[in-house]
C-alpha cells in the first residue's frame, strides 16, 4: 500500500521536479509554533495538548522531570514521530507533519542527541564537512571538492568550539565533553535557523559546562536555540525564558524567577531538586 | 584519511592516484602482471622458472575472485552491509557472459543447430527463448555484463533499503536470494542450461579459448580489469561519498539527521558493487570454461566474506590478498588433502579471527606505525592490544 502511495508520489521520482524548499518565513510571527499536539503510545499519552511557540534567535530552556515528553517533543519537531492530532509550523510557511527527517533537516532544524553520536571513524574535520549544508544529493557528493571557502568555513567552526588541534583525530578519541562540542559544532555546519539541544551537560566537568554555557549562549540570537536540560545550575547560568513540561504539556512559561516561585512547578519538580542542590 | 581529505581538490576520479597506497597496489599488480607474462612468454618451457599456460590460467582466475572481494569489501567494509549473496551477481554476470561465449559456438555444436545451444536442442526447444536475442552481439552481452546485475541490485536494494532493512536481517534476505536464484537456474524450464549450465565454449570475439595466448590475454585483461574496479573503488570510499558511507556504517539514524537520503547512498554503492561482482563473473567463466548454478550456492557468497575478513575489512587491497591467499591455499588443500580443505578453511578463519582480528592488512598497518613509532621514540614498548586498534 505504501509502495503504491510512493510510486503515485509524482514529485518525489525525480529530484529536480520536488519543490524547491522556500526560505523560512519569519515575519509573521515565531519560528516554531505547536498546537495542540497529542502523541499516545499505546493509550498512555506522552504528549498531551501541547502548545509551544519558539520567536526567532531565541535561546529557550525546557525543563521536566522524566518522562515529561521532552524527548518525545524533539523527536515530533525532527520528523521521528508522528503526533495523533494537532499541528507543528515551522515559520508560517512549513507545515513540519507533511515534511519527512532529512527535508526537515535541510530546512534548517538541527537536532543533538542526549548521547553524542559523531562519526568515530572519521576525523573531527571529516564530520563538520559531512554536517556541512551542501547539496547532499549522490552525485555532487562523489564529486564534491574542499575548497578553500569550505575549509574556512570548517575552520571557523572547529575555533568556536575549541577543537582546531584535534582536527586531524579520530572523533573516537575524545572525551564526551569534546564529543558534545563536536556535535554541536555539526549542527553548526548546517547553518540551522532552530537548534535543538538535548541535554547538553550531562555528564561534563565544572569547566566544561561553562565553555558549554559560553558556547549556547554566544549562538543565541544568531539561531534560536531549544535547550532540554535537566541541571538546574546550568539552565539558571544560561536561560532567559524557560518552559516548564508536565506530563505532556505546559506546566509553566516565563524567566526562571517566575517559574521558580511558581507552586506548581515546585510541588512538582523544582522543590525536591533545589533542596537536593543545598 | 584525514591526510586525503585537506589535498582533495582534485578530480574525484583521479584522486586515488595520490594515494600512497593505492600506487603502491597498482605498483604490485602491474609488476606481477609483466612478471608472469615474461615467465610465460621468454622463458622456455623447459626451464624451472617457466609459468605454464594452466598456472597463468590459474592466476587469471584468481584476480578475476580478488575483482569479486573487492567488491564486496566496498559494501561491507564501507558501507556496513554484510552481503552474504554477492555470488549471486557474480554468477548473473558469468551467465551473461557464457550466453554470449554458447551463442558464438554457432553451428559447430554436437547436434549442429545453426542458432540454438546443444542444451535447447536436446530439451527440444525448437526456438530461442526471448531473453537469449541479442547474446550473440559481444557488445550487447558485455553490456549485460554490467546491467543485468545492477538492475538485480538496484530493484533488491531498492526494496531491501527504503524498508530500512539493515544488519542481519539484509544478510539473511541477501542469502535468500542467491539461495532463490540457485534453485531456479537448476531448473531446466528457465533456459540457462539448468544443473549442467553453460560450457564447451569455443572462442570469445574471435579468439580461441583453447590457445595459450587467449589465456594470457584473459589474465592480462583481468589484470587490468581489477586494477579499474580498485581505482573506482577508492575514488569512491575517499570521496565525500565514501565518508558518508562510512558515516551510515557507523551510525545511520545521524546520517539521515545530517539530510543525506541514507538509503539511496547505500542503493548507489550496493549497485555500484553488485556491477563490479558481475564483471568479475564474466572474466571468470571464459577462463574456467564453465558457468552453472553451484555458482549461485550460498556457501560460496559466504567464502567471499571470508577471504575479505581475512585480508582485512575496509582497506580494499586487504581485499585483494585474502582472496589470492585463500584461493592459493585452496588450490594447494584441494590437490594435496581434499578432505581437509574445509577445516583448513575453518583453522586460517579462527586464527585470523584470534591473532589478527583487523586482517592481513591490520599487521601490515601495524609493522608500519610500528616502524614509524620507533624511529620516533625507540624506548616504546609494545602491546599486543595495538594490533588490534
Amino acid at each position: 500500500m505504501s509502495l503504491l502511495q510512493s510510486l503515485s508520489q509524482r514529485d518525489r521520482v525525480f529530484d529536480f521536479m520536488a519543490p524547491q524548499a522556500s526560505p523560512v518565513d519569519v515575519r509573521h510571527g515565531p519560528i516554531l509554533y505547536m498546537e495542540d499536539v497529542t502523541v499516545s503510545f499505546d493509550g498512555f499519552k506522552a504528549i498531551n495538548n501541547l502548545n509551544l511557540t519558539i520567536n526567532d534567535g531565541e535561546l529557550r530552556c525546557i525543563i521536566g522531570p522524566n518522562g515529561a515528553g521532552k524527548t518525545t517533543m524533539m523527536d515530533i519537531i525532527t520528523g521521528k514521530t508522528r503526533p495523533n492530532s494537532g499541528s507543528v509550523w515551522f515559520g508560517s510557511r512549513h507545515n513540519l507533519l507533511n515534511m519527512n527527517e532529512p527535508d526537515i533537516a535541510s530546512l534548517g532544524i538541527g537536532r543533538k542527541f542526549q548521547k553524542p553520536t559523531v562519526f568515530e571513524a572519521l576525523s573531527v574535520f571529516e564530520n563538520l564537512e559531512l554536517a556541512m549544508a551542501a547539496d547532499k544529493r549522490i552525485f555532487p557528493t562523489l564529486t564534491a571538492r574542499i575548497t578553500g571557502e569550505i575549509k574556512d568555513r570548517i575552520n571557523e567552526v572547529l575555533e568556536t568550539i575549541g577543537l582546531t588541534e584535534l582536527r586531524h583525530q579520530p572523533a573516537g578519541i575524545l572525551s564526551h565533553g569534546q564529543k558534545q562540542w563536536l556535535e554541536i559544532g555539526m549542527l553548526l555546519m548546517q547553518r540551522p535557523r532552530l537548534l535543538l539541544v538535548d541535554e547538553p551537560v550531562a555528564g561534563m566537568t565544572e569547566q566544561e559546562m561553562e565553555r558549554t554555557a559560553e558556547l549556547l549562549t554566544g549562538l543565541a540570537g544568531k539561531q534560536s536555540v531549544v535547550v532540554v536540560e535537566h541541571d538546574m545550575g546550568f539552565v539558571r547560568s544560561i536561560a532567559r525564558q524557560v518552559t516548564v513540561l508536565h506530563q505532556g504539556s505546559v506546566l509553566a512559561e516565563g524567566t526562571m524567577d517566575q517559574v521558580s516561585s511558581d507552586p506548581k512547578v515546585i510541588e512538582v519538580y523544582l522543590g525536591a531538586d533545589d533542596e537536593e542542590a543545598a | 584519511m584525514s591526510l586525503t581529505t585537506e589535498s582533495s581538490t582534485n578530480f574525484w576520479l583521479t584522486r586515488p592516484f595520490s594515494e600512497r597506497s593505492t600506487q603502491i597496489f597498482l605498483g604490485v599488480l602491474l609488476a606481477a602482471l609483466a612478471l608472469v607474462t615474461l615467465l610465460h612468454v621468454a622463458v622456455p618451457p623447459d626451464n624451472p622458472l617457466h609459468v605454464g599456460a594452466y598456472t597463468v590460467n590459474l592466476f587469471g582466475k584468481y584476480l578475476s575472485y580478488a575483482l569479486l572481494a573487492v567488491a564486496v569489501d566496498l559494501v561491507w567494509g564501507y558501507l556496513g552491509i554484510l552481503s552474504l549473496g554477492h555470488g549471486a551477481f557474480f554468477a548473473i554476470g558469468g551467465y551473461a557472459m557464457g550466453m554470449y561465449l554458447m551463442r558464438q559456438i554457432g553451428d559447430r555444436g554436437t547436434y549442429g543447430h545453426p542458432v540454438l545451444p546443444d542444451f535447447m536442442v536436446f530439451l527440444n526447444w525448437d526456438s530461442l527463448p526471448w531473453f537469449w536475442h541479442g547474446f550473440d552481439m559481444a557488445w550487447f552481452a558485455f553490456a549485460m555484463v554490467l546491467l543485468a546485475p545492477g538492475l538485480l541490485a538496484l530493484v533488491f536494494g531498492f526494496l531491501a533499503f527504503r524498508s530500512r532493512v539493515t544488519g542481519v536481517y539484509l544478510s539473511i534476505i541477501t542469502q535468500a536470494l542467491t539461495f532463490a536464484l540457485m534453485l531456479a537456474f537448476f531448473r531446466n524450464e528457465m533456459g540457462f542450461g539448468g544443473n549442467n549450465g553453460l560450457t564447451d565454449f569455443r572462442e570469445i570475439v574471435g579468439f580461441d579459448l583453447r590457445s595459450d595466448a587467449t589465456r594470457l590475454g584473459l589474465f592480462l585483461v583481468t589484470g587490468v580489469a581489477l586494477a579499474l574496479g580498485y581505482i573506482l573503488c577508492r575514488a569512491i570510499v575517499t570521496s565525500k561519498l565514501g565518508r558518508v558511507s562510512v558515516a551510515t556504517r557507523d551510525a545511520e539514524a545521524r546520517t539521515r539527521f545530517l539530510g543525506y537520503r541514507v538509503e539511496r547512498f547505500q542503493l548507489f554503492v550496493f549497485v555500484v558493487s553488485a556491477m563490479l561482482a558481475g564483471l568479475a563473473g564474466a572474466l571468470y567463466v571464459p577462463q574456467v570454461g564453465i558457468i552453472n548454478p553451484s555458482e549461485f550456492s550460498p556457501i560460496f557468497s559466504i567464502e567471499i566474506v571470508l577471504w575479505v575478513a581475512l585480508g582485512g575489512r575496509a582497506t580494499l587491497y586487504g581485499a585483494v590478498i585474502g582472496a589470492i591467499l585463500v584461493n592459493y591455499a585452496k588450490t594447494i588443500f584441494t590437490g594435496v588433502m581434499p578432505d581437509a580443505w574445509l577445516f583448513a578453511l575453518g583453522a586460517m578463519f579462527v586464527l585470523v579471527t584470534v591473532f589478527l582480528p583487523k586482517g592481513v592488512a591490520g599487521l601490515f598497518r601495524y609493522l608500519k606505525r610500528r616502524k614509524r613509532d620507533d624511529s620516533a621514540n625507540p624506548d616504546h614498548k609494545h602491546t599486543p592490544e595495538e594490533a588490534s586498534a
